[in-house]
C-alpha cells in the first residue's frame, strides 16, 4: 500500500538528516520526499509518499511523531486530500515530430519551457498517474532527461 | 551578566544541580575545564570516556536522575558511543557534553573533528550542535529536560570550542518550551476502564513488567494491583528489583534465560498486562507463538513501542504509576486458585536449580552474594553468563539496586556503571558481578575507583571462556570453540575445544595482580568452602576489591529458550 504522509517540522539544519536516518535505521522505504516552506518560515512541510502494510504505516507515523523537532504528522490514509507532482522532462524533438509533442503537450495541460533544435523540455504538473501517463506517451520520441519534484499533498477543505 | 560559553556552561550545570560528572578534557574542551577548575562542578576524570559514559549511567540509574558526562572533540566523542547507546536502549536519562572544533573549522576535516552530532543521531533521544553562544543555555536546559521526560534517554550536546569562548548575556529560561515536545503522562480515562475490565474479566493473567516501572517508581503500585486481583508477577532483566524477590506470586524473569515458569505462565496466560516493557526478542522467544490464548494490555510511555512486536488489545499510553494509581479504583478483588496452582506446579516441575555439589559453581557464588546482602545490594552486571546468572540468582529487594545493560547489552558496563553507582550512594555495597571476558573490556577504571576511593567489589567468574558464545557453541554449533577460548594464541592449533592441555597458553592477565598494581586489593578462591569467607573480607575492606573465583569452565545457564524458539520450547536440562 502506497501511503501519503505530511510532516510538519522546525525548520531547523540537520532535521531532514534525523527524518533519513529514522528511515534507514527501521528499514522503512521511501518513495518520494519533498521539502518545502509553509506559510510560517520556521516550519517546513515535508510530504513523504511510503510503502508498507498498515503496521509498518503506524510505526512510521509513530516514530516520526517521537523525534523531537517534529511538530505534527498527518497521515492522508482517510482523509480527503489532494496530490500534486511536478516534472520536467527534456524529450528528443525535431522538425520531424515536434509538432506531433506539441499535440500530446497540450492535450496534457502541460508547457513547453524550452526549445532548442533537437530537443524541448516540457513541465508538467498533476496527479502521479498523469503524469506516469504522460511520461508512457513521450518515451517513443526518447527521454533525454527527467526531473521530478517527488508530491506534495494537502487536506481538502 | 555578561558570560563566556564556558561560564554559561558551569552556571547551567550547577542551576540543573548536576552534583558529579564523568570526564576526560582535551584540546576543544579546555575552555570549558579551565572553567570547571575551581568551580563546585565535581568532576570525576576517568581513564576512558567510554567509562565516563558508563559511569554518568549508573548513577542515573542508581538515582533516577540525569547523568551527566563530557568528552572532548573528534576520538574523545566517538568514545562515548557505546555508552550512548547503551543509555538509548535501556531509556537511561543522560546528557553527554562534547567539545568541537570552532565553528569555523566544522566541515574541514580538522584535526580530532568528528559529526558527533551525525554519528549520534540514531543513539541519542535528541542531539544539538550548538552554533551560537547565545543558544547555549536554552539548549542546556531543553537537554536535561528531554532526557528525563517522557521515556527518557540519553542527549548529546556538541560545543565548538569557539562557542564556548564567545561571551554573551547569561539568560537563565526558566521555563522549557518546546512545541514539538510534549509527551503523554495521563492515560486515557476510557483506555484505562477498558483494561481494568479486561483484568476484572480474565482467569489466568499475568503481569509483564519492564524497566519502565523503575524508572516512573511504579513498583508500589505493582505490587498493589498483583495483590488486589491475584496476578502472577514477572520481570523482565531491567525491572528485577521492582518486585519482591520472595513474595509467591513472583515468577522471576521471563524470557530466553528465564523461569520455566514464568515462561509457562506467558504462554498459558489469557491476558498479559504489560507495564513499561516493550516485548523485546528475548522476552517473546518466537512471535508467531507468543502466548497464543492472551489478550494484551500495554501500558508505555512510548507510543511506538506499543504494537511494535506484538499486536496488543487495548494499549494505554502514559505513565505507568499515574495509570496504575487510576485503574487500581476499577481493579475487583480477586482469587484465582485454580490459576495459581497451575502456577505452583510448574514452579515445582522445574524451580530454577544448580547442581549442588562440591564443585565451584558461578550460580553458587552468586546465590551466596544474594545471601549474605540479603538483596540488599546494589548489583551491577557485565554482560554474558554471569549476567544471566545474576537475575536468575540474585533476588535484589528494592527498584534502581539491579543495574544491568539489558538491550544493547554491552560488555565492559558493569564496572563503570557500578562506579557510577557507588559516588552516587556512597554508603550503599556496589558489587560489580563480572566475567573475565567483560571485565578487561573497562579495567582501566581501576584507576579511577581506587583514587577516588571508590569501594566497589568486583566478582569476576573466571571460566577461561567468553562463556556466552561458548554456551552457543556446545548447544548449536557442535562444541566448535571458536576464539571463545581465552588462552587463545594465533600460535594454538585452529581446533581445540580442550584448553588446559599439555602446551596451550597460560591464563592472563593475573587479576590479583592486577588490582593490586592498581592499589586495589586482589582476592582469589577456586574451592566452593572459600566462597563465603572470601566474599565476607571482600565486602568488610575499605578498599575497591577485585576478587577472582575460578569457576566450572563449562557451566551453562539453563534453563533456555533457543533463538528463534517459542516460549514454551524451552531446554531445562541438556542431554
Amino acid at each position: 500500500m502506497r501511503h501519503a504522509i505530511s510532516v510538519l517540522v522546525e525548520n531547523k539544519f540537520g532535521v531532514l538528516a534525523r527524518i533519513a536516518t529514522l528511515f534507514a535505521a527501521r528499514g522503512f522505504n521511501i518513495d518520494s520526499l519533498s521539502v518545502g516552506e509553509t506559510e510560517d518560515p520556521e516550519v517546513s512541510r515535508m510530504t513523504i509518499i511510503v510503502r508498507g502494510d498498515d503496521r509498518i504505516l503506524e510505526q512510521v507515523e509513530k516514530q516520526l511523531n517521537k523525534l523531537v523537532d517534529i511538530i505534527k504528522v498527518l497521515d492522508f490514509k482517510s482523509t480527503r486530500h489532494v496530490e500534486r507532482d511536478l516534472a520536467l522532462i527534456k524529450v528528443n524533438a525535431d522538425k520531424t515530430n515536434r509538432s506531433e509533442i506539441l499535440q500530446i503537450t497540450s492535450t496534457f495541460r502541460s508547457k513547453i519551457i524550452d526549445v532548442s533544435s533537437d530537443s524541448v523540455i516540457i513541465e508538467i504538473t498533476g496527479s502521479e498517474e498523469k503524469i506516469e501517463a504522460f511520461i508512457n506517451m513521450l518515451r517513443p520520441f526518447g527521454i533525454k532527461e527527467m526531473s521530478r519534484t517527488g508530491i506534495i499533498a494537502m487536506a481538502r477543505g | 551578566m555578561i558570560k563566556t560559553g564556558s561560564e554559561i556552561f558551569v552556571e547551567c550545570l550547577v542551576r540543573e544541580k548536576v552534583d558529579i560528572l564523568f570526564g576526560i578534557p582535551g584540546g576543544q574542551l579546555i575552555p570549558i575545564f579551565d572553567k570547571i577548575y575551581g568551580s563546585p562542578l565535581n568532576l570525576v576524570l576517568t581513564r576512558h570516556e567510554q567509562g565516563a559514559a558508563h559511569m554518568a549511567d549508573g548513577y542515573a540509574r542508581s538515582t533516577g536522575k540525569v547523568g551527566v558526562c563530557i568528552a572532548t572533540s573528534g576520538p574523545g566523542a566517538t568514545n562515548l558511543v557505546t555508552g550512548l547507546a547503551t543509555a538509548y536502549m535501556d531509556s537511561i536519562p543522560m546528557v553527554a557534553f562534547t567539545g568541537q572544533v570552532p565553528t569555523t573549522l566544522i566541515g574541514n576535516d580538522a584535526f580530532q573533528e568528528a559529526d558527533i552530532t551525525g554519528i549520534t543521531r540514531p543513539v541519542t533521544k535528541h542531539n544539538y550542535l550548538v552554533k551560537d553562544v547565545q543558544d547555549l543555555a536554552r539548549v542546556i536546559r531543553e537537554a536535561f529536560h528531554i532526557a528525563s521526560t517522557g521515556r527518557p534517554g540519553p542527549v548529546l550536546v556538541d560545543i565548538p570550542s569557539d562557542v564556548q569562548r564567545a561571551s554573551t548575556e547569561f539568560v537563565w529560561p526558566e521555563k522549557v518550551e518546546i512545541r514539538s515536545y510534549k509527551p503523554t503522562y495521563q492515560g486515557h480515562p476510557g483506555q484505562i476502564k477498558k483494561a481494568a475490565q479486561a483484568i476484572n474479566e480474565s482467569e489466568q493473567p499475568v503481569l509483564y513488567v519492564g524497566g519502565g516501572v523503575i524508572t516512573s517508581n511504579a513498583s508500589h503500585e505493582i505490587l498493589s494491583l498483583a495483590k488486589k486481583a491475584d496476578i502472577p508477577v514477572t520481570t523482565t532483566l531491567l525491572a528485577m528489583g521492582a518486585f519482591p524477590p520472595d513474595d509467591e506470586l513472583f515468577l522471576g524473569m521471563l524470557g530466553m534465560h528465564g523461569t520455566y515458569y514464568a515462561n509457562m505462565a506467558m504462554q498459558n496466560a489469557d491476558l498479559i498486562i504489560s507495564v513499561g516493557s516493550r516485548f523485546d526478542d528475548r522476552c517473546t522467544g518466537k512471535v508467531s507463538a507468543f502466548a497464543p490464548k492472551a489478550k494484551i494490555v500495554h501500558i508505555d510511555i512510548d507510543p511506538t513501542s506499543i504494537s511494535k512486536n506484538i499486536p496488543v488489545h487495548i494499549p494505554v499510553v502514559g505513565d505507568a504509576k499515574l495509570i496504575l494509581i487510576e485503574m487500581l479504583k476499577d481493579i475487583k478483588e480477586k482469587t484465582r486458585p485454580a490459576w495459581r496452582s497451575a502456577v505452583s506446579g510448574w514452579k515445582k516441575e522445574n524451580p530454577l536449580e544448580y547442581e549442588r555439589d562440591n564443585k565451584l559453581r558461578p550460580q553458587y557464588v552468586i546465590e551466596t552474594i544474594s545471601n549474605i546482602t540479603k538483596g540488599n545490594a546494589i548489583v551491577v552486571t557485565e554482560v554474558g553468563q554471569h549476567q544471566m546468572w545474576a537475575a536468575q540468582f540474585y533476588k535484589a529487594t528494592k527498584p534502581r539496586t539491579f543495574l544491568s545493560s539489558g538491550g544493547l547489552g554491552t560488555m565492559g558496563f558493569g564496572f563503570p556503571a557500578a562506579i557510577g553507582a557507588q559516588m552516587a550512594n556512597p554508603g550503599a555495597l556496589v558489587i560489580d558481578i563480572s566475567g573475565d571476558g567483560s571485565f578487561q573490556m573497562n579495567l582501566q577504571e581501576l584507576a579511577t575507583a581506587v583514587l577516588n576511593k571508590v569501594n566497589v567489589k568486583v566478582i569476576i567468574l573466571n571460566n577461561h571462556y567468553l562463556g556466552m558464545v561458548r554456551q552457543w557453541q556446545e548447544m548449536f554449533y557442535g562444541k566448535r570453540y571458536s576464539a571463545t577460548c581465552l588462552h587463545r594464541t594465533t600460535k594454538c592449533p585452529p581446533e581445540c575445544s580442550t584448553p588446559g592441555q599439555k602446551g596451550c597458553p597460560v591464563y592472563v592477565p593475573d587479576f590479583v595482580a592486577l588490582a593490586q598494581s592498581y592499589g586495589a586489593v586482589g582476592l582469589r578462591a577456586s574451592e566452593k568452602k572459600d566462597v563465603v569467607p572470601v566474599l565476607e573480607k571482600a565486602f568488610s575492606t575499605d578498599n575497591t576489591v577485585v576478587v577472582e573465583f575460578i569457576v566450572e569452565k563449562e557451566e551453562n545457564v539453563l534453563p533456555m529458550v533457543p533463538a528463534g524458539a517459542a516460549l514454551h520450547e524451552i531446554i531445562t536440562k541438556l542431554a
